[in-house]
């Protein structure tokens, strides 16, 4: 395998403590020096066969970053997308690593799907790490056999858009799955309270006349999943073998369910969660004129609910950053909006919406920014080696400008649906190079 | 992923951002998706229209839009809405068509948007569109740029019916006006009362009643009326006191219990009716000179009596002629004040 120098960069390694000029070399996969400008054992090698040679100057070097929550639909699909076109989306949106959801065509919930999906045939741009189904077949009611998916990848395992409602079956899989030192993800929604819903409750669906989710089916069963994590967590000292459990809130969206996670983590327990760019952006006005792209699970909230997003990012409750990337072909969206799948699109406009934002307006400094879009992440799945540069860690990199302006059109998606509601908006941050494990999967066209 | 400090910063105002798109877009000219899309001038123009055409002698009148094509696009079985619409069309000379939810490309499964392709392929100029699903006469305007007259969309709006009602209070009310402003209704209190939660009627009255002027009061039940409904827009509040409701208002319309749309709702048909049914009794006790109205269908002996309905208060069926006037208007509007943009067909 080449090795490559990236020279004349401005490394950003949160996880390493590193803000500084940096050259770094990649080798064999991995990054074998970290050094001062020119101080790399390459010294001032001109590329050849054997060195492929990045220029950075005036560009950003920082760890690839790491999306917890992807849908890469494959088993199953593919006319959604596929693991190689939605991993080539990822590529361009910086990430080299991604976490696949379990909802494929059949269920990932068996060692030979998680390895079907892992497979080098899938000819995946980055790596795929997939999560593997909570029961069996997402219906709430067998657990499936956690050391077993394990052996074969799974990072963790969550039963997704369908929430494990009994407190018998999620307190088996919260023991269970610490047993396997895996992650419990939820999709917290209470169901019963959802039923027809196909936007937040509030006047704009009262308006639209469309029957509304409330909040409280979103926190109350956050409130129910710490209730089952205290009681297992054994006033903190875990099981016998000193395991705590680990829940992990997806895409949380209330104001309520932030402050029950808060609350969690002040009692000492290890709950995390995550938020994604439309809910720390949108609200429920965004639904306009029944844009369906503007549809998704859990749905666009209140404009406090919004701030509340914006406010745990900042005072650091959210662990992480996550798309909830969910692609779907443009017949299936071009439907009446109580008909539409939930979901959106989300891998190449995370860091430019989330540096946009995030840190150009709201002053979030640039390496949380980036430590919320790998390093947490990769450390909320025990992805080891991952979301840093530090030496002997993959070479799992991205070279972007974080100044560049650029406007993001959905129709040059390299995903295989263009269903976002962030068609033609501004975003900040060019990625310029992203490189999986040494391996260059990403150039930005005409720099 | 070290727990901080929670920080005692102020709540977060973040900048505007772009909407994509605004709630009430009528992207067509002479469509008709919401009370929402109507200027005063377009109410005014549309009222003053209506009259025209009514008087207007039938022969005469039949040659306005002569062989013109018109679909109602039905998806939900209808009476007075299709029929009305479906003899405005023809009263104007128009060509119509019906497709209905017994149809067959409807029944294989075909989606609103091919459906509304293939109607403008076949030379539909206008379509009217009646459908279970909120929100779908804009999929249905987007996708094939023709006008579109939302004829009830699940429950969201049906303008034709507040503009028809509109019509039969300023002919009690306000008789001979008919360019509207906005304090036309100044001084007049229309009580909504019933199933507000599913009613496309009351979304619609409660957005074009209040431009005029006029104080719209919801009545209900809680499980019918959610306490949200009154952050729908400015003139709109709620009173829970159905007498209370009575007492203050010069217009009285009684919805129809959707019991198709309840949705596993436990309603006691019983304790609604001793709440909220309008009998002879309440209304000559609180509201004796109230205007009594219904967009139908009416269900007799549940939200009102059958002698309310047949009493001399009772404007129901004068309703149901405005009906034809306003949508005479409207059709004609959609096929003359429009302006095509990519009609291929």
């Amino acid at each position: 395998m080449s090795t490559v120098l990236i020279r004349g960069g401005h490394l950003i390694d949160p996880a390493a403590g590193v803000d500084a000029p940096r050259d770094i070399v990649l080798k064999d996969g991995r990054v074998a020096e970290v050094a001062e400008p020119g101080k790399t054992s390459l010294g001032k090698a001109k590329a050849s066969s054997d060195l492929q040679i990045i220029d950075a100057k005036g560009l950003t070097i920082a760890p690839g970053l790491v999306d917890i929550h992807v849908h890469l639909r494959e088993p199953g699909q593919g006319h959604k997308e596929t693991i190689a076109t939605g991993t080539t989306a990822a590529a361009a949106g910086g990430f080299t690593s991604v976490a696949a959801m379990p909802n494929t065509v059949p269920t990932n919930d068996s060692p030979e799907i998680t390895r079907w999906m892992q497979a080098p045939e899938r000819g995946a741009s980055v790596r795929v790490f997939p999560i593997g189904a909570a029961t069996r077949a997402l219906k709430g009611e067998v657990l499936n056999d956690y050391a077993a998916l394990k052996a074969a990848g799974v990072v963790a395992v969550t039963d997704d858009g369908h929430p494990i409602l009994k407190d018998s079956i999620m307190r088996e899989v919260l023991i269970n799955a610490t047993r396997s030192g895996l992650s419990v993800i939820q999709h917290a929604e209470d169901t019963r309270l959802t039923g027809g819903c196909s936007m937040n409750a509030g006047p704009m669906a009262f308006r639209l006349g469309l029957r509304g989710m409330p909040p409280e089916a979103e926190y109350g069963l956050v409130e129910r999943d710490i209730r089952l994590v205290t009681e297992l967590s054994m006033n903190g000292k875990g099981d016998k073998n000193g395991h705590r459990p680990h829940l992990h809130v997806a895409h949380t969206s209330t104001a309520q369910a932030v402050a029950a996670v808060r609350q969690a983590r002040r009692n000492g327990l290890r709950v995390t969660c995550e938020v994604a760019p439309h809910h720390f952006l949108l609200t429920e006005e965004h639904v306009g004129a029944y844009d369906t792209n503007a549809k998704m699970n859990p749905p666009l909230r209140s404009a406090a609910d919004r701030d509340a997003m914006i406010q745990g990012i900042l005072d650091g409750v959210v662990d992480a950053i996550a798309t909830d990337h969910a692609p779907h072909a443009a017949h299936e969206k071009e439907v009446e909006f109580e008909r539409a799948p939930n979901g959106i699109t989300g891998l190449e406009s995370a860091l430019g919406l989330s540096l946009r934002w995030l840190h150009h307006e709201w002053k979030l400094p640039i390496g949380r920014v980036l430590s919320l879009l790998s390093a947490q992440p990769a450390a909320l799945l025990g992805l080891k080696g991952r979301g840093t540069l530090t030496v002997g860690s993959f070479a799992d990199v991205m070279v972007f400008d974080p100044k560049q302006e650029w406007t993001f059109h959905a129709k040059d998606s390299r995903s295989k649906s263009k269903n976002t509601p962030f068609d033609g908006w501004t975003m900040q941050g060019r990625v310029h190079w992203t490189i999986s494990e040494g391996r260059v999967v990403y150039k930005a066209e005409a720099l | 992923m070290s727990l901080k400090a929670v920080s005692a910063r102020p709540i977060i105002v973040p900048p505007e951002l772009p909407a994509n798109i605004s709630a009430s877009s009528a992207g067509v000219t002479g469509s008709v998706l919401s009370a929402s899309d109507l200027t005063l001038e377009a109410v005014s123009e549309i009222l003053a229209q209506a009259t025209l055409l009514e008087r207007e002698d039938p022969i005469q009148r039949a040659q306005r839009l002569a062989k013109r094509r018109i679909a109602l696009l039905f998806y939900e079985s209808s009476t007075r809405t299709r029929t009305s619409f479906e003899l405005a069309a023809k009263g104007l000379g128009a060509d119509t068509t019906l497709v209905s939810s017994l149809s067959s490309s409807i029944e294989k499964g075909e989606t609103l948007k091919d459906t509304g392709l293939t109607l403008r392929a076949l030379g539909a100029e206008a379509i009217i569109l009646r459908h279970p699903s909120s929100g779908s006469p804009w999929l249905l305007e987007r996708e094939t740029q023709l006008p579109v007259l939302n004829a009830g969309d699940g429950m969201h709006e049906h303008p034709s019916q507040a503009l028809l009602d509109l019509r039969t209070i300023l002919a009690h009310l306000r008789p001979g006006i008919e360019a509207v402003t906005a304090e036309t209704l100044a001084g007049v209190t229309v009580a909504i009362t019933g199933d507000i939660l599913h009613s496309r009627v009351a979304r619609s009255n409660m957005t074009l009643l209040p431009k005029l002027g006029a104080r719209v009061i919801l009545c209900g039940p809680r499980e019918l009326l959610p306490e949200i409904a009154a952050q729908t827009g400015p003139g709109v509040e709620i009173e829970r006191d159905f007498t209370r409701a009575l007492q203050q208002s010069q217009v009285v319309m009684m919805l129809r219990i959707q019991a198709e749309r309840l949705a596993g709702l436990q309603l006691d048909l019983e304790e609604y009716k001793a709440g909220y049914q309008l009998t002879e009794e309440r209304l000559a006790k609180h509201a004796p000179k109230a205007l009594v109205m219904h967009p139908g269908p009416i269900i007799r002996g549940l939200e009102l009596t059958g002698e309310v309905a047949d009493g001399p208060q009772s404007l129901i069926l004068e309703q149901v002629r405005h009906g034809v006037a306003i949508r005479m208007a409207l059709v004609q509007r959609a096929l003359t004040a429009q302006v095509r943009k990519g009609a291929g067909a």
